[in-house]
């Protein structure tokens, strides 16, 4: 049952971010949380790397405006869980994520926004780099029912997990209404964990509901 | 049902608790999982209440979802309303949402506020056995009980209000033994941080980590919440120690812990939890307790560490991979390779956090403030983890002893590991912090620096205004 838009490709231009391990930190400084909704995060993103850039930060650099997949390293989103990260990249434009790995909980958070987390193999992220980096123009297409990446620097082969690809194609990101879908199959597991109800009953009995 | 049954293959603790609380196989192949315990606070939570007023519904299991007030509290008083009006409108929310849907708010009047990551141990809601998510990555730390505990984003807090289910695809499970007895003056703040050392900040990406062998069992729960916690500084979704009689000793008698005849079923059920002999393992790592010294941070993510009578990494000594990463932390951090890390200078020290903020951390950190006054120009703060810590540490005099070696003894939140409120490093100040991150900007200035070590090595380096051995004092 679909919930959400089914996203099956983003096509656009690419931003080539280089470096490993970049954390939401990074992405969005905390003081940027210090608020109840996720309203004006964008023009945060990364804002004390590109005040220290002055400006030759890919999100600042002219060639990439526009830009709607970022193309990143290793690792990108550790550290902070905060969703405040994929929220602030995605109001600022981006759509998609291709790169040489995600942390876990980015990855996550990324899908719950629907917004894809692509992986390419080593050799192919550094010539994706490169081709953006010289062809910032080109368009890229990322076609997440084919699992590839088109752009000027060929086709590649792109890796999403499954359980996020078919979420993200199906249109069931949204995952509130497929866990509601459950129903009192919910209760029922509850019932049969011992501790939900204080241990009164003894362990070995089955579920009272 | 009992998740005792044992088959001949032996299943891993993290395997039982996932086929426990499993309420579904998804279409996609991930899991519906039912999470036991759901702990919320004033950051990550009110976006989650307005999707779900959005939506129309309400909390599913109320009575299952705790919250406090740590990350924007400030430290210098707690009295309302806030004198930060961003905070006390952030405080505020938050109990607007727990009134409204019948949640506890464990906020500063109820005498337990604290670091979530702190008051859910020290309350006894954290138990063998239980899912916990909260939404924050730090959730990791209840994983000392022998819990799953996830952190997760906002859209997943709002799931589990929903429905009191995340859905997850199954980590793999990584043992990681470390063998043999810790040396005096060793931490388990130094043995995860040695861990990420060798295993890389993702390393444990796809993994949950179970924590094994002599050092974990024989260190106590505060210690196992240390190593756990920083779980996820190491890329891992989760990690735990199976549990022991050090585990239902520390449970017992505390708040949410069963009582009477409860307290026996509770123990027949924990006990069966734990890893089978023979179980397995999609990975094993093993490293020697006896090698690990005490260990401070030097660049810009917590894998990049030495041993505290180490050299920095020498850049033509690196793989070509590794240089510009090294570099990059070094021209943010100002040191030299090579250079050792002893005698660096701090202008800030910092005890406190969900890594190093419990009572014990506060008494190793007072062992060696008892021995001399902060040096001149060193701001230096400790912040109790909660409430209670600090009740505990005021009536064993520890506030006396930080005060009057100079550190300022503060109200309990998570201040200075995260800077969301006012105590922040300022400009390029180097800070020897108990924290768990050293990224750049993290302790609120957008150029600062941290180094991360144990709580007596943070307080053996504000006596010294730079990183001594703490051994020397202890």
């Amino acid at each position: 049952m679909s919930n959400a838009a089914a996203v099956r490709r983003v096509v656009g231009r690419g931003c080539v971010l280089r470096g490993d391990d970049i954390d939401t930190d990074r992405i969005i400084p905390a003081r940027y949380l210090r608020a109840i909704t996720f309203e004006g995060l964008g023009e945060h993103a990364f804002e004390d790397d590109r005040k220290q850039a002055k400006g030759d930060h890919p999100l600042d650099q002219e060639r990439y405006t526009g830009s709607s997949i970022f193309i990143v390293g290793h690792n990108f989103g550790c550290g902070s869980s905060r969703e405040h990260a994929p929220q602030a990249l995605r109001r600022f434009g981006f759509r998609a994520f291709v790169g040489g790995s995600f942390a876990e909980i980015f990855f996550g958070n990324c899908v719950a926004l629907g917004l894809p987390c692509a992986v390419l193999c080593q050799e192919d992220l550094a010539r994706l780099m490169d081709s953006v980096e010289l062809d910032p123009e080109q368009e890229i297409v990322l076609d997440l029912e084919a699992g590839t990446l088109i752009s000027r620097a060929g086709g590649m082969r792109v890796e999403i997990p499954d359980g996020a690809r078919h979420q993200l194609l199906e249109g069931t990101w949204n995952a509130t209404a497929v866990l509601l879908d459950a129903g009192p199959a919910i209760e029922a597991t509850a019932a049969r964990l011992p501790y939900v109800a204080g241990f009164v009953a003894p362990p070995a009995q089955p579920s009272r509901s | 049902m009992a998740p005792a049954a044992s088959t001949p293959l032996g299943r891993t603790l993290f395997d039982k608790v996932w086929d426990a609380h499993s309420v579904r196989e998804l279409p996609n192949g991930q899991t519906q999982l039912f999470i036991g315990l759901h702990l919320i606070h004033e950051v990550t939570s009110p976006q989650a209440f307005a999707m779900l007023h959005d939506m129309g519904l309400p909390v599913r299991f109320p009575g299952r979802t705790f919250a406090t007030v740590d990350h924007i509290i400030p430290t210098d008083s707690q009295l309302r309303p806030l004198s930060d009006s961003v905070a006390e409108a952030m405080m505020s929310e938050l109990e607007r949402n727990c009134r409204k849907h019948g949640i506890r708010f464990f906020d500063p009047a109820s005498g337990h506020q604290g670091i979530v990551h702190v008051i859910g141990p020290e309350l006894g809601l954290t138990q063998p056995g239980m899912t916990i998510a909260c939404g924050d990555s730090h959730t990791s730390t209840h994983g000392a009980f022998g819990g799953v505990a996830f952190g997760v984003g906002t859209s997943q807090v709002r799931d589990v209000l929903a429905t009191q289910c995340l859905t997850l695809s199954r980590p793999r499970v990584r043992r990681i033994e470390v063998t043999g007895k810790l040396a005096s003056g060793v931490y388990a703040k130094d043995v995860i941080l040695t861990i990420i050392r060798h295993l890389g900040v993702n390393g444990g990406v796809g993994f949950a980590y179970e924590y094994a062998g002599p050092v974990f069992e024989a260190m106590t729960l505060e210690e196992r919440m240390t190593v756990c916690n920083m779980s996820i500084e190491g890329g891992a979704r989760c990690g735990y120690v199976n549990p022991d009689e050090s585990t239902f000793a520390y449970l017992r008698g505390r708040e949410f812990a069963p009582k009477g005849e409860a307290w026996n079923r509770a123990l027949t059920w924990w006990r069966a939890i734990a890893s089978e002999a023979g179980a397995h393992y999609a990975d094993h790592v093993q490293l020697d307790g006896a090698a690990i010294g005490p260990t401070v941070t030097w660049g810009i993510n917590p894998g990049q560490s030495v041993g505290v009578d180490e050299r920095l990494p020498i850049l033509r000594e690196l793989p070509d991979k590794e240089r510009a990463a090294v570099e990059e932390a070094l021209l943010y951090m100002d040191l030299r390779p090579g250079q050792p890390i002893l005698g660096t200078k701090i202008d800030v020290a910092f005890i406190g956090s969900c890594t190093n903020g419990r009572i014990s951390d506060l008494r190793e950190a007072a062992r060696v403030a008892r021995r001399g006054r902060v040096n001149q120009g060193v701001r230096a703060l400790v912040v109790p983890g909660s409430h209670a810590v600090a009740r505990q540490a005021e009536a064993e005099g520890l506030d006396e002893v930080f005060r009057s070696a100079g550190f300022q003894w503060r109200e309990p939140g998570c201040s200075m590991c995260l800077a969301m409120n006012p105590d922040k490093l300022i400009g390029r100040e180097m800070c020897a912090s108990s924290s768990n991150r050293n990224f750049k900007g993290r302790q609120g200035s957008p150029t600062g620096r941290t180094l991360l070590m144990s709580p007596a090595m943070v307080a053996a380096a504000a006596l010294h205004g730079r990183v001594v051995d703490a051994r020397e004092l202890l």
